[in-house]
């Protein structure tokens, strides 16, 4: 066993800003908009870096795809208590057409060339919500998966998954090597602080290109459109009880 | 001048000012609060109060932090619930 964990990291729009969607319809405005790391992938660092702190793994290495700006998600990681980065450079083109599936592509081959013992991802991202990584990289691996993890626990070569499922939880034990995605519950992620941070900047971020791993990152998908969600449409205040009934009548709910 | 804790002092404001980025109301908002804080006990000289002091920033630190945390943690609580509701009403539409 290498010790070694692999998490994923993604650089999203920060959930504080209001989406605006292009005039042509064709993607969200990114330009001049503040980026954060991805909520779930703060948590999937903080369970692996708690895990290296608890001894149980030896080194954490985040990965993180997409243009140069991405490393400064890497870093963050780092600031976080990772190890080390690898920056794996998709631009341009590519970077727009970049889905859960060619990340799951280079996330597999990397952990097959990093010998990983454990892949953590975050459940979702918050941009385009596809909660698709975790999952496929597990089929690409062919490794079990633990999807949705509100509690981890190593124990010897297995581990002990709890999983958020609707209206409960499920507990499942599954082998090492796995793919574990991080629900909201698993953690409260560390704030990387100032001096963190700078000393952040000495760890190494190793840089790779797609075609180095062997990985073809065509997409597949056409995003045809892309919309605003509706406006909620504004209420009415009703003098009487019978005006309401008649209201609710008119929109047929009883 | 030389004060032994003016090191521990700029730590604070710094880490203080860096925190200040994300706090909701703006990091103008946050500077200038910030600053008439520290100017305020400018003229603080005994050792002992100065610790209270830095003693005090850090606990706001930690606050601000809990405060972010809780904000995002609620965010993306929210967004969850909704995209349950949506679904459920959606599910109630086909039946």
């Amino acid at each position: 066993m290498s010790g070694r964990v692999l998490v994923g990291v993604k650089r999203v729009i920060d959930y504080a800003v209001k989406i605006r969607v292009k005039p042509d319809n064709s993607s969200v405005v990114t330009d001049g908009v503040k980026h954060s790391m991805n909520p779930f992938c703060e948590i999937a660092v903080e369970e692996a870096v708690k895990m290296k702190e608890k001894k149980f793994i030896k080194e954490v290495v985040v990965v993180s795809c997409g243009p140069q700006q991405a490393q400064e998600t890497i870093r963050t990681a780092l600031a976080m208590g990772a190890d080390r980065g690898i920056h794996v450079d998709v631009t341009g083109k590519d970077y727009d057409n970049l889905g859960p599936l060619q990340v799951s592509k280079i996330m597999a081959a990397l952990a097959k060339k990093e010998e990983a013992q454990l892949v953590i991802l975050g459940k979702q991202a918050i941009d385009d919500d596809c909660n698709q990584t975790g999952q496929m990289t597990a089929a690409l691996l062919d490794w079990p998966q633990g999807t949705f993890a509100s509690e981890v626990t190593l124990e010897g070569d297995k581990m002990k998954v709890v999983r958020e499922i609707d209206g409960g939880l499920e507990t499942i034990k599954i082998n090492t090597p796995a793919v574990i995605t991080a629900d909201l519950r698993l953690n409260t992620p560390r704030y990387a602080t100032l001096p963190n941070i700078m000393k952040a900047k000495k760890k190494k971020i190793d840089k790779v290109k797609p075609a180095d791993l062997g990985v073809d990152i065509t997409s597949r998908l056409e995003v045809l459109r892309v919309d605003e969600p509706p406006h909620r449409e504004a209420g009415v205040k009703l003098e009487t009880v019978a005006d309401l009934v008649d209201k609710l009548k008119e929109a047929g709910t009883i | 001048m030389a004060n032994p804790l003016r090191g521990q002092v700029i730590k604070l404001y710094k880490t203080l000012l860096y925190l200040g980025r994300e706090y909701p109301q703006g990091a103008a908002y946050f500077r200038g609060r910030l600053k008439s804080a520290f100017m305020k006990n400018k003229d603080v000289e005994d050792p002992e109060k100065i610790q209270k002091l830095v003693a005090r920033g850090d606990f706001v630190i930690k606050e601000l932090e809990a405060l972010y945390f809780l904000r995002k943690y609620r965010a993306m609580k929210k967004r969850k619930d909704q995209s349950i509701q949506h679904k459920c009403l959606s599910s109630n539409d086909a039946v």
